[in-house]
């Protein structure tokens, strides 16, 4: 059913995505489909990279050992942001568009009184996207 | 590889000079859970940040008696004895931008030789304004041009071998049209090619340490060159608290006498009460507008409003131009060019001058304060100036800025010291400094519009610099991170409002503002070492 399965993830906190990185592994090999890992960087030095270029690079490796582990075809999808903390909902929503995604799988954690005023990602996505979105907890 | 997609920023890159350093982006970063919220902040630059911002505030409101005198003759001592070295510094700056835009250095790509620009002309423009110098512009427009121009005309009076007035070089005792002339280069000098230069040292190092050589966008990072890994100990964390310091104390007492000017400015207009109440209201809708716009981010935020304001100012002027002395203001335009131009040499003069009033009172202090916002504002241009040339950065930055100053001074100040000499109305001249720009508008038509522009104007300036520095402080106090949680750049916006209503209410707004200004001395050192690392790092660019 579903042909393209795109995963939003942070490469700095890998250790809350195991769930959501599982389960879009699982739900790839069920549909025949492919992974696609999206990242969101600012074009600024960060902890995972120095330039943009060296963060997809990142991304890409993470990509190709997620789908050499789940023996799915992989890729990474690179977003530069002028301003990650505000923007990075937003443009994951574009990212839908821009890698042909039919589902999304995402990790989140679990909502406390924070989330009345700040949508949680995972929550923001699963409110404006045009397409399936699967929630992780 | 995949492909670096993305809607508004190309693909960056190209060849650039990285330097290899072990040392990662937010590695001394500590993530604190406070509440709900989730915090990303540099150890110890953000906690000795806050607390010193904190233990300032209530030393001075605790021992106002003495703190006044201390910080306030802190910053006269400085402007003083060290007036020489300021002027000299600046003048340094200067002629090194002026160096880079001709050499073949200026062909240096902010962000690696194929790194295309984030941001429009306009969007850029709005931004560098609207961050570092649109308040200033709406404030002293007008008041500025009339102090010089009635000092240089008063000439000059000595007492026991000393300069007793305020006239810029020898005056010009009893003539109008050479007091004009004087009046106008003294102010444009201020608001000018100095200025801009300052901002744009900082910037263009900022912006190269961080784009091309893949290092923190924070102050420290421009003494890697100098420092080493040291840079990342305690040396590193005494510039980037400084540079908070500076920025938070610079920000949050221009807010407290902005909502005391503001309310002079809705008194004169609408009768409203100018009190401590109002003061405090107008902080805290400032304040709540800069949230606003910081949690809507970059793009959505800062940039819109930043533009906005950019028309509102744009119209005003057009509105100055158009109903005022037309032809006097465009032909004013060129005979202040070349007055400044004239005069220019003799202003930046460090040594051998004898109007110790304006060289040090004016000069040294415009000098001192410009430079000791340079952190914010140089960091703020630094990061929307990605794909840019040095070349073309420095003529956006350094020339442009510097010619709307100048037609900015002579539509506002022109019109003004018009209106005392040929009209001979003197209101203007009468009128206390917050006034000034509303008494001048009084005195031409549609003035209940003007005003009501003038006051929205000077609202939004503020703003856009308290959004813009909280963003800044927030990226310095994170290690260079510009993705921290959300909360944490409200924190800093709410607690820059908090130190202007405590320092408003308890008294200390000047004491402060005498030490941010006082800051300046240590960064004119930070800043000539920047020139050092500037050239070096622009040196190792491909070219």
């Amino acid at each position: 059913m579903f042909s393209k399965i795109m995963v939003p993830v942070d490469l700095g906190h890998l250790e809350t995505l195991a769930p959501a990185l599982e389960e879009a592994g699982r739900l790839a090999a069920w549909h025949g489909a492919a992974l696609c890992y999206v990242g969101v960087t600012a074009a600024t030095p960060g902890p995972l990279g120095h330039t943009p270029k060296e963060f997809a690079a990142r991304l890409d490796a993470f990509a190709a050992g997620e789908g050499a582990r789940c023996g799915r075809p992989a890729s990474g999808h690179a977003i530069i942001s002028h301003d990650p903390a505000v923007d990075l909902n937003h443009r994951l929503i574009d990212a839908i568009r821009e890698t042909g995604a039919d589902l999304v799988v995402m990790g989140s954690h679990r909502p406390g009184w924070a989330e009345h005023i700040f949508s949680s990602h995972a929550g923001y996505v699963a409110s404006h996207a045009p397409i399936s979105v699967m929630v992780i907890r | 590889m995949s492909d670096v997609t993305d809607t508004n920023l190309p693909s960056p890159e190209g060849e650039a000079d990285i330097i290899d350093t072990d040392y990662e982006v937010g590695q001394d970063n500590i993530t604190p859970k406070v509440g709900p919220f989730n915090l990303d902040i540099h150890n110890p630059v953000f906690a000795i940040s806050g607390l010193t911002v904190v233990a300032f505030t209530f030393l001075t409101l605790a021992f106002q008696e003495s703190a006044g005198p201390i910080f306030e003759g802190l910053r006269d001592w400085l402007i003083g004895s060290l007036d020489w070295f300021f002027l000299s510094s600046a003048n340094v700056f200067v002629i090194l931008c002026i160096a880079l835009i001709v050499s073949p250095l200026g062909r240096v790509r902010i962000g690696g030789t194929d790194a295309t620009p984030d941001y429009s002309y306009l969007s850029w423009f709005s931004m560098l304004f609207a961050a570092g110098m649109g308040i200033g512009l709406v404030f002293f427009g007008v008041s500025e041009p009339i102090s010089h121009y009635e000092s240089a005309f008063g000439g000059i009076s000595s007492e026991a071998g000393a300069r007793v007035d305020w006239a810029p070089l020898g005056g010009a005792e009893g003539d109008v049209e050479a007091a004009r002339a004087l009046g106008m280069a003294a102010t444009i000098f201020h608001w000018g090619l100095h200025p801009w230069a300052i901002y744009a040292i900082v910037a263009l190092s900022l912006a190269l340490f961080a784009y091309n050589k893949g290092l923190p966008l924070t102050m420290r990072s421009v003494f890697y060159p100098i420092l080493g890994e040291r840079v990342w100990g305690w040396p590193g964390h005494v510039i980037d608290i400084l540079a908070a310091f500076a920025t938070l104390f610079g920000l949050a007492t221009s807010l407290g006498f902005g909502a005391e000017q503001a309310n002079a400015g809705l008194a004169f207009l609408f009768g409203i009460p100018d009190g401590n109440a109002a003061k405090v209201i107008l902080i805290i809708a400032i304040t709540g507008v800069a949230i606003v716009s910081v949690v809507r981010g970059m793009d959505g935020g800062v940039k819109r409003l930043s533009e906005f304001n950019m028309i509102l100012a744009a119209l005003l002027l057009l509105f100055i131009v158009l109903a005022g002395p037309t032809l006097a203001i465009l032909t004013g335009f060129v005979s202040n060019l070349l007055a400044y131009g004239g005069e220019l040499l003799p202003l930046s003069n460090p040594i051998g001058r004898e109007d110790d009033n304006f060289r040090e009172g004016w000069t040294a202090f415009y000098w001192a304060w410009w430079i000791s916002w340079s952190p914010f504002v140089g960091m703020f241009i630094a990061r929307v100036s990605r794909g840019r040339t040095v070349r073309e950065f420095l003529v956006s930055v350094l020339l442009i800025p510097s010619l709307v100053s100048v037609f900015w001074m002579t539509a506002f100040g022109g019109t003004a010291i018009s209106q005392i000499v040929t009209d001979g109305v003197v209101a203007v001249a009468d009128a206390p400094l917050e006034l000034k720009l509303f008494v001048m508008l009084d005195g031409l038509p549609l003035t209940a519009i003007t005003s009501f522009v003038g006051i929205i104007l000077v609202i939004v300036f503020f703003v856009t610099s308290s959004d813009s520095g909280s963003l800044v402080i927030d990226t310095i106090t994170a290690g260079g991170k510009v993705d921290a949680p959300v909360s944490q750049r409200i924190f800093w916006c709410t607690f820059e409002g908090l130190v202007a209503i405590a320092l408003l209410l308890g008294g200390g707004l000047a004491a402060l503002q005498a030490m941010a200004v006082s800051t300046g001395f240590p960064f004119t050192i930070v800043l000539l070492a920047a020139c050092y690392a500037l050239v070096k790092g622009l040196l190792d660019e491909p070219r």
